[in-house]
């Protein structure tokens, strides 16, 4: 039977009743009396030199309060870059300044050079109209390839090259990587591309900048997945604002998938300008705007190949790929084609040496950095695709060809050769319950049914594993992380028992005002009613890293146990006294405090009553109140895994795809919420799907963004997708987090490109044409039938 | 600017208005009634969707004007007369139809005006009818299952569950 509450139980959304009404609250609802609007004035050329802003009939249209260019924001440091790569002969990452507005060069279409801030968004944009904005167009590179070449024109004049990075991992593993593949018995290579996306949560950026010039005190209103991290890097590296005279809030925030973790130059922007103008600043993206200034994910150009012996055996695993930064380094960017991806490349495989070469390149187009998997799908699809390709290369079954070379069940926890303890994990199962579920058996049946109507049907599975729950702050830190990544909670119950919790991990979807109050209801007895989540203000809630990399639970849920356990031995030592009893013989159960073995006892309010109104309380050793905070630094990250199947139809006249069904066998560890995990992976599978099949984002050669709309840009919708099939009952807890969950949010997105484009390859193979073995993604009917043609 | 006068959830509203100003502007900034959402500048996402005279609209393509003294609902007149969530809202939360809630009010909108039509579609129906509203949170799949639920089919309804 399911349950109806605590862990276990697919409790429905408190907060969808606000969202449901229009009672939510985002970004851009939030309007302060007095506000200014800003309006960004974006480069529409890739690459140039910005020879002068004339700003004087701007200035005097009306409505116009200021208009600012770079020379307006002396004193405003760059937007910081949050992590370091050393290269792969010791020397640190090239790392260009960022401004927050154009200084002297534009390097993207979309950089911004001035800002207009007026009475009213439209006197804004209307004054915008009379910039007189001089630029010397100079020839841009976008190819990754071509920018690395003698001669090419440099994204940062003050740097050697356009190459950020040469990285190799494991650069001591190298010699006998390659002595390995000259020794192999098969070698199978491929080359490729993971195709640039764009992430577009469905609410676009938005920010308001207030600042009290009584308290001097400044307050960021932001569509933020992690507004603490937001007032560190503004705070201390752009504007020089100590964090106890800064305000980030990131109220209800729609969607992010990555791109709402860094730090922008809007933010920056709107918070200086409150405090000059003396006045609220808001800025509202517009979509376009969002497609050319919201960081863009994947792009990578790879080669990929496996070493075998004559058994099957994978003995070695080689790469070298080519990963787009874009104009300027985002937040987070030089560690997603790195340490969010080299070391990944073991997937679920006993693959005993393996070398990953990343070359980062500026190239004059949007900055590029984490999005919904971050580096994981990267290095799922390009391993995934190889091995696929390897099963029918040798003529052997792709699903026997991963089990063969799976790690095993007792060979947990598992060493790979690129760093990282697999800490459990079951690999067999999930792939016997994707089979399963997909009615594998039945699909020569329904292809030969397919074949009748003249289409070519095909399934494809993939393998995956990601690490999440990041990340253990000493490790990351020796990797070159300029931040730590552990999360923080502070539990504070209030005297009638009720319990607030105030969480730095932070909810734009994934529902933790639901599933955090469950775990509470759980471990204290009491209803979940009884328990409200706060997050999202750094001025209420302890510091927070936030949300990404499907860390929530994993990182911040544990803080949150952790806190309540400190809660949950004070609270016994109070029941003692009251009980007249020794805390160690107290048990807590269903809200109440009892005295083993007999029947005496009180309940959770009681106890709670009495911390704040302690006349009978052990005030010589117990302080009265009863609030704790707690800070969880993970041991290891967490590798949730599973098996994804895909089944499509090829229409060989058109070439369009179409996906029959889609089915997702995950190891999530434990689940506190199934129906939110199961939404969690529907999510994924339609963002992995739509990569796949539909979405790209393209530059012509001068570095014209081509995509710039949902005209353009072609997002999955209801009728591309099928009903999916998710199931995550193979469990294996993780080993070393007090709730034994692993991570739901980015496994969708994963697992399924190479499950689908294994499909296509599948449904062209079983037709006869065995002479096409890859497609890039998107799989568009265009591309499959000049693949065929 | 001129006076522009329309009903919006039941209730006459007349306001001085630029000739430029959408409803979608209107509606939020004029009225205060943010739950009507913009997510796009093409009309493409459907975030924006209400009904004028029982029709669904995208609120970011029409002028304010046009509306004159027409009958608009917007998410917030979708409740019951008690405040109770209406029938499809309540599918919504039971079916776990929404993630980050920024589509969902035109994504109840449009379902609204689908079933208005056809009160009992089929799985394809439901897509084709909602292919003018963009999710990136949900893959659809509990937004189709919302509708079923809405129209008194049940969810085995649904090809694959």
């Amino acid at each position: 039977m399911p349950k109806d509450g605590g862990i276990g139980a697919s409790t429905k959304r408190r907060e969808d009743v606000r969202f449901l009404t229009g009672k939510g609250r985002y970004t851009d609802d939030i309007n302060i009396r007095g506000q200014a609007y800003a309006h960004f004035v974006r480069s529409d050329m890739a690459h140039g030199i910005l020879n002068s802003i004339d700003t004087a009939a701007a200035e005097a249209m009306p409505g116009v309060i200021k208009v600012f260019t770079a020379a307006d924001l002396a004193g405003v440091g760059g937007i910081p870059t949050g992590w370091q790569v050393t290269d792969r002969h010791g020397k640190p990452m090239q790392e260009p300044k960022h401004p927050v507005l154009a200084e002297g060069k534009v390097r993207h279409v979309g950089d911004p050079i001035a800002v207009v801030v007026a009475e009213t968004l439209d006197q804004a944009r209307d004054a915008a109209e009379m910039l007189d904005i001089d630029i010397t167009e100079l020839p841009a590179v976008v190819d990754m390839r071509a920018a690395l070449a003698e001669g090419a024109p440099k994204v940062h004049d003050d740097l050697t090259s356009n190459l950020c990075y040469d990285w190799g991992f494991v650069e001591e593993n190298k010699a006998a990587v390659d002595a390995a593949f000259a020794s192999a018995a098969h070698v199978v290579s491929l080359d490729l591309v993971n195709n640039r996306l764009v992430a577009n949560p469905m609410e676009p950026r938005v920010a308001v900048g207030d600042f009290e010039d009584h308290s001097g005190n400044s307050t960021l209103y932001t569509t933020s997945q992690n507004p603490h991290v937001i007032r560190l890097l503004m705070g201390a590296f752009v504007l020089g604002i100590p964090e106890s005279k800064l305000r980030v809030v990131a109220p209800d925030v729609g969607g992010g998938f990555g791109s709402k973790i860094y730090h922008y130059a809007e933010e920056a922007f709107v918070t200086f300008a409150a405090k000059q103008l003396k006045r609220p600043v808001k800025w509202t993206s517009t979509r376009s705007e969002a497609f050319m200034s919201d960081a863009h994910g994947r792009d990578h150009v790879t080669k990929i190949e496996l070493a075998l012996d004559a058994d099957h055996n994978f003995t070695a695993l080689r790469t070298d790929t080519y990963a787009n930064m874009g104009a300027y380094l985002s937040t987070f960017a030089p560690c997603i084609p790195t340490w969010l991806h080299g070391t990944l490349m073991a997937g679920n495989y006993k693959t005993p040496l393996i070398y990953v070469n990343v070359k980062a390149v500026f190239t004059n187009t949007v900055p590029v950095d984490a999005y919904r998997g971050a580096g994981r799908p990267e290095a799922t699809f390009q391993l995934e695709r190889l091995v696929d390709k390897a099963a029918r290369q040798l003529g052997v079954s792709p699903v026997e060809l991963r089990r063969k070379n799976f790690i095993k069940p007792d060979q947990f926890p598992y060493q790979t050769p690129v760093a990282v303890v697999y800490d459990t994990g079951n690999y067999d199962a999930t792939m016997d319950k994707l089979l399963e579920l997909s009615d594998h058996a039945g699909f020569a049946a329904r292809r030969a049914e397919s074949a009748a109507r003249g289409k070519w049907r095909g399934f494809g599975v993939a393998s995956y594993i990601e690490a999440c729950g990041i990340a253990p702050s000493n490790l990351v830190g020796q990797l070159g992380a300029r931040a730590g990544l552990y999360e923080s909670a502070t539990v504070r119950v209030n005297a009638t028992g009720s319990i607030t919790i105030f969480t730095g991990s932070h909810s734009h979807g994934q529902g933790h005002e639901t599933t955090f109050a469950q775990v509470v209801s759980e471990m204290i007895g009491i209803d979940a009613g009884q328990v409200e989540i706060v997050h999202g203000d750094t001025s209420n809630t302890p510091m927070g890293m936030g949300t990404y990399g499907s860390r929530s639970l994993a990182v911040g849920g544990s803080a949150m146990v952790k806190a309540l356990n400190k809660v949950i031995n004070k609270a016994k030592k109070i029941a003692g006294h009251l009980l007249e009893a020794s805390d160690e013989d107290i048990v807590l159960k269903d809200g109440k405090f009892t005295v083993a073995g007999t029947d005496k006892s009180v309940d959770w309010s009681g106890v709670t009553l009495a911390a704040y109104v302690p006349h009978n309380y052990p005030l010589d050793s117990l302080e009265p109140g009863l609030e704790e905070t707690a800070f969880y630094d993970p041991s290891n990250f967490t590798y949730p895994a599973g098996a994804y199947g895909c089944e499509v139809e090829v229409d060989p006249e058109t070439g369009k795809v179409t996906v029959l069904a889609f089915t997702a066998a995950d190891d999530f560890g434990n689940v506190v919420n199934p129906m939110i995990v199961e939404g969690q992976v529907h999510g994924g599978l339609a963002q992995g799907i739509g990569q796949a099949l539909l979405e790209n984002c393209a530059y012509d050669a001068e570095g014209q963004l081509l995509s710039a709309s949902f005209m353009d840009y072609a997002m999955p919708r209801a009728d591309d997708l099928p009903m999916f099939k998710v199931d995550h009952s193979c469990v294996t807890p993780c080993t070393h987090n007090p709730l034994g969950v692993k991570g739901c949010g980015e496994a969708g997105a994963i697992g399924s490109p190479p499950a689908l484009v294994n499909a296509v390859i599948d449904a062209i193979h079983g037709a006869g044409r065995t002479d096409v073995t890859h497609i890039n993604m998107p799989l568009t009917p265009a591309r499959v039938w000049s693949a065929l043609n | 600017m001129t006076k522009v006068s329309m009903t919006v959830n039941g209730k006459a509203v007349s306001r001085e208005t630029e000739g430029r100003t959408l409803l979608v502007q209107f509606l939020r900034d004029g009225m205060g009634l943010t739950g009507t959402h913009v997510g796009c500048d093409t009309s493409q996402c459907g975030a924006c969707v209400v009904h004028v005279d029982g029709v669904p609209v995208k609120s970011c393509t029409v002028f304010a004007a046009d509306v004159a003294g027409g009958h608009v609902t917007t998410i917030e007149g979708m409740a019951n007369a008690d405040g109770t969530m209406g029938r499809l809202q309540q599918a919504f939360q039971d079916c776990h139809g929404l993630q980050c809630g920024f589509c969902t009010p035109g994504m109840v909108m449009s379902a609204a005006a689908l079933l208005a039509v056809n009160p009992t579609p089929t799985e394809a129906e439901i897509r084709a009818g909602l292919e003018g509203n963009i999710c990136r949170c949900t893959g659809y799949h509990n937004i189709v299952r919302a509708v079923m639920q809405a129209s008194g089919q049940a969810s085995a309804a649904v090809a694959a569950e």
